[in-house]
C-alpha cells in the first residue's frame, strides 16, 4: 500500500516538473536564444542549448537602433513606472478607505461608478482620451502616462476595499475614542494595516506599467522618450532579422518584473486571491 | 467667537461627508475627467466626421449605417468572436486543470505554484509578443517540430485559417490569475462534501461534476466574466505578433477602432465602432448575468 502511494507521489511530481517545464519553455528559450549566434536561432537545426556562448548580442542590443541606447529607455520606464505606481497606491488607498469606511451620501452611487469604471475596457476610450490629451498639449509628455494613475485605478481601489473591509471596526472605534480624527485613523491605523494589499498592488502595478504597450504607442511620439517595453518593438522591427540582439533585450526588459515577483512572491499570491474571491 | 468657528470647522472636517468626498476625491475627479467626459465625446464625435485637428461636422447616423456596410468591421467582429468562443474556454479549463493539479499539499507547492505563475507575469508584455512570433514563426522551432513529423508546408502566420491559434495559445498561457482565483475557491470547498460522496460510492468523475463545479460556479461566473471582457479587447499581441494579418484574419475589435483611428484618421467612425463594440459586450455580460442564475450556485446562508 505505501508503495503504491509513493509511485503514485513520484509519478506526480515529475507530471507537474514536466508540464512546468513546457510552461516555462518559450521564456527558457528566449533567454537562451539570447546567447546564440545569429545561425542558430532559427531554422530546422537550432540546436536547443548554443553550441558556443555569444555575450555580444547584449552590448550590441544595449547601443540600440537609434540616435539612444537602451540606457535612455531604460531610465524612462523606470520614471513612468515609479511615479504612477507610487500614485496608484496612495489614491487607490484614499479611495479604497472612503467606499468602504466612511458612510458619506452618494456613497453607494459611486461605488457603482467604480465598478462601471473597472469592467469598461480602456480600449474603448483609447479615442476621446487621445484627443484630450491632444487638446491639452500634453501628446509626446509623460503626464497621460501618470497623472492618471495619481486619480484612483478601479481594479486596485476594489481589490483594497475588500481588505478594509476585514479589518476590525473596533480598531476605528479605539482609535475614535483616543481622540483620533478620521484622518489619522487612515494615516495611522489603515494605512499600515493594509500593508499586504499596499505589496500586492505595487507588484502588480509597477509590471503593468512597465509591460504597458498601447500607452506609449500613443502619447510617447518621440524616440528619446520611449519606454523599455515599446523601444524593444521598433528595435525588433529595424533590425529585421538579426534576432540576437532583439532576444537580449527582451530578456533584459523582463528582469526588472521578475526581481520584484522573486522578493514578494508569497505577498502576490495570497493578495490576488484574498481580494477577489470574497465580495 | 473665534474658538466656535475653529469648532464648527473642525466639525465640518470630520463630518462624515466632508471626510467621505475628501478621501473620494481622486476618483471622483478622474471618473469625470477620464472616463465620463471622454464617453460623452465619443458619443458625439460618432455623430460626426472628424479628424484630429479638424472640425467636427455632424453627419448624423452616417457613420453608423457605414459601419453596417463595412465588410472590415463585420469580419473584424466575426474573428474576435472566434478568439473569444474558443480562447476563453481553453483558458478557463486550463487554469482550472492547473488549479486542481496544484492543490495537493506538498512541500514544493509554493515554487509550483510560483513557476506555473510566470507566464502570467510577463505574457501580457511586449517582449513575449516578440518571443511568440519567432517562436511561431515559418522558422521557429514549433514548425520545425510539426515538419519534422512529415507535414510540409506548414506556416501559421501565412494561413488565414491557423493565424489566430498561435494568439489564442498566447492567452490560455496567461492562466495564472485564473488558477490562484480557482485555487483559493477550491479550498473553501468543504473535504466532508467530498467523504460524504466518497462513503456513497461517487466516483472522481461524479465527485467532479457533482461537488466541485457547482460549489466553484460562483468563481467560473467571475473569472468568466472577467477573461471575456479582456479577451474582446486584446490589443498587444495580435498588434505585434500578426498585425491583424494575414488578410485581416486577426483583426480584432480594437486593431480595427485603432487603425481606423489613428492610422486613417477616421475618429468619428471609430468612435462609432467602439459604442457597436460596447453595446454588443453589455449585451453579451447581460446575457450571461441573467443565465448565471440557473447554473450558478449560491449556498443558502449567504
Amino acid at each position: 500500500m505505501k508503495a503504491k502511494k509513493n509511485i503514485y507521489t513520484v509519478c506526480y511530481h515529475v507530471f507537474v516538473v514536466l508540464f512546468g517545464l513546457l510552461m516555462i519553455y518559450p521564456v527558457i528559450w528566449m533567454i537562451l536564444s539570447s546567447f546564440k549566434m545569429k545561425s542558430e536561432i532559427l531554422g530546422n537545426n537550432a540546436p536547443f542549448f548554443p553550441t558556443e556562448w555569444v555575450f555580444e548580442n547584449y552590448p550590441n542590443g544595449w547601443k540600440g537602433a537609434g540616435e539612444y541606447s537602451f540606457a535612455t529607455y531604460f531610465k524612462n520606464s523606470i520614471v513612468i513606472s515609479v511615479l504612477a505606481t507610487v500614485g496608484t497606491v496612495v489614491s487607490s488607498a484614499m479611495v479604497a478607505y472612503a467606499l468602504a469606511r466612511v458612510k458619506f451620501k452618494g456613497r453607494k452611487f459611486w461605488f457603482t461608478c467604480m465598478i462601471m469604471t473597472m469592467l469598461l475596457p480602456g480600449q474603448v476610450l483609447m479615442i476621446p482620451q487621445y484627443i484630450i490629451w491632444n487638446n491639452l498639449h500634453m501628446v509626446g509628455t509623460f503626464v497621460p502616462m501618470i497623472l492618471p494613475k495619481f486619480l484612483g485605478v478601479p481594479f486596485f481601489i476594489y481589490m483594497m476595499m475588500q481588505f478594509i473591509k476585514g479589518l476590525p471596526k473596533e480598531l476605528d472605534e479605539a482609535a475614535m475614542i483616543d481622540g483620533c480624527n478620521r484622518y489619522q485613523i487612515f494615516s495611522k491605523i489603515v494605512l499600515p494595516l493594509l500593508g499586504p494589499s499596499i505589496i500586492t498592488t505595487v507588484v502588480i502595478q509597477f509590471y503593468w506599467v512597465w509591460d504597458d504597450y498601447m500607452g506609449p504607442l500613443l502619447y510617447l511620439t518621440k524616440p528619446g522618450l520611449y519606454t523599455v517595453s515599446f523601444a524593444i518593438k521598433n528595435f525588433a522591427d529595424v533590425q529585421g532579422t538579426n534576432f540576437g540582439p532583439m532576444f537580449a533585450m527582451s530578456t533584459l526588459s523582463l528582469i526588472p518584473v521578475f526581481l520584484l515577483f522573486l522578493f514578494f512572491n508569497r505577498y502576490l499570491m495570497d493578495g490576488v486571491t484574498a481580494g477577489s474571491v470574497k465580495g | 467667537m473665534k474658538e466656535s468657528r475653529k469648532a464648527s470647522l473642525k466639525a465640518f472636517l470630520n463630518n462624515d461627508n466632508t471626510v467621505g468626498y475628501i478621501f473620494a476625491a481622486p476618483f471622483i475627479i478622474g471618473f469625470c475627467g477620464l472616463t465620463l467626459i471622454p464617453m460623452a465625446l465619443s458619443l458625439y464625435y460618432s455623430f460626426c466626421d472628424y479628424k484630429i485637428g479638424g472640425n467636427a461636422l455632424w453627419i448624423g447616423l452616417q457613420n453608423y449605417l457605414n459601419l453596417f456596410k463595412d465588410a472590415t468591421f463585420g469580419n473584424s467582429i466575426m474573428v474576435t468572436l472566434q478568439y473569444v468562443l474558443i480562447g476563453v474556454p481553453l483558458k478557463l479549463v486550463f487554469a482550472l486543470f492547473i488549479a486542481m493539479l496544484l492543490t495537493r499539499p506538498t512541500r514544493l507547492q509554493g515554487i509550483y505554484r510560483a513557476v506555473y505563475y510566470i507566464p502570467s507575469l510577463i505574457g501580457g508584455s511586449v517582449a513575449v509578443a516578440l518571443v511568440w512570433k519567432q517562436l511561431f514563426g515559418s522558422r521557429g522551432p514549433i514548425v520545425s517540430f510539426i515538419k519534422s513529423m512529415g507535414v510540409t508546408g506548414f506556416n501559421f502566420f501565412g494561413s488565414t485559417t491557423w493565424a489566430f491559434i498561435p494568439l489564442v495559445l498566447c492567452n490560455a498561457w496567461q492562466f495564472g490569475s485564473s488558477m490562484l482565483i480557482f485555487a483559493s475557491g477550491l479550498k473553501q470547498i468543504p473535504m466532508d462534501y467530498y467523504e460524504a460522496a466518497e462513503i456513497d460510492g461517487a466516483g472522481a468523475v461524479k465527485r467532479f461534476f457533482k461537488i466541485t463545479l457547482p460549489c466553484l460556479s460562483p468563481i467560473i461566473l467571475f473569472n468568466l466574466l472577467m477573461q471575456l471582457i479582456s479577451g474582446f479587447m486584446t490589443f498587444t499581441q495580435a498588434q505585434i505578433i500578426t498585425n491583424g494579418g494575414p488578410n485581416h484574419a486577426t483583426e480584432y475589435v480594437s486593431l480595427f477602432i485603432f487603425t481606423e483611428g489613428f492610422s486613417y484618421g477616421h475618429m468619428g467612425y471609430a468612435c462609432a465602432a467602439s459604442w457597436i463594440i460596447l453595446i454588443i459586450m453589455a449585451v453579451t455580460t447581460g446575457i450571461i448575468f441573467k443565465t448565471s442564475k440557473t447554473w450558478v450556485f449560491y449556498e443558502a446562508d449567504e
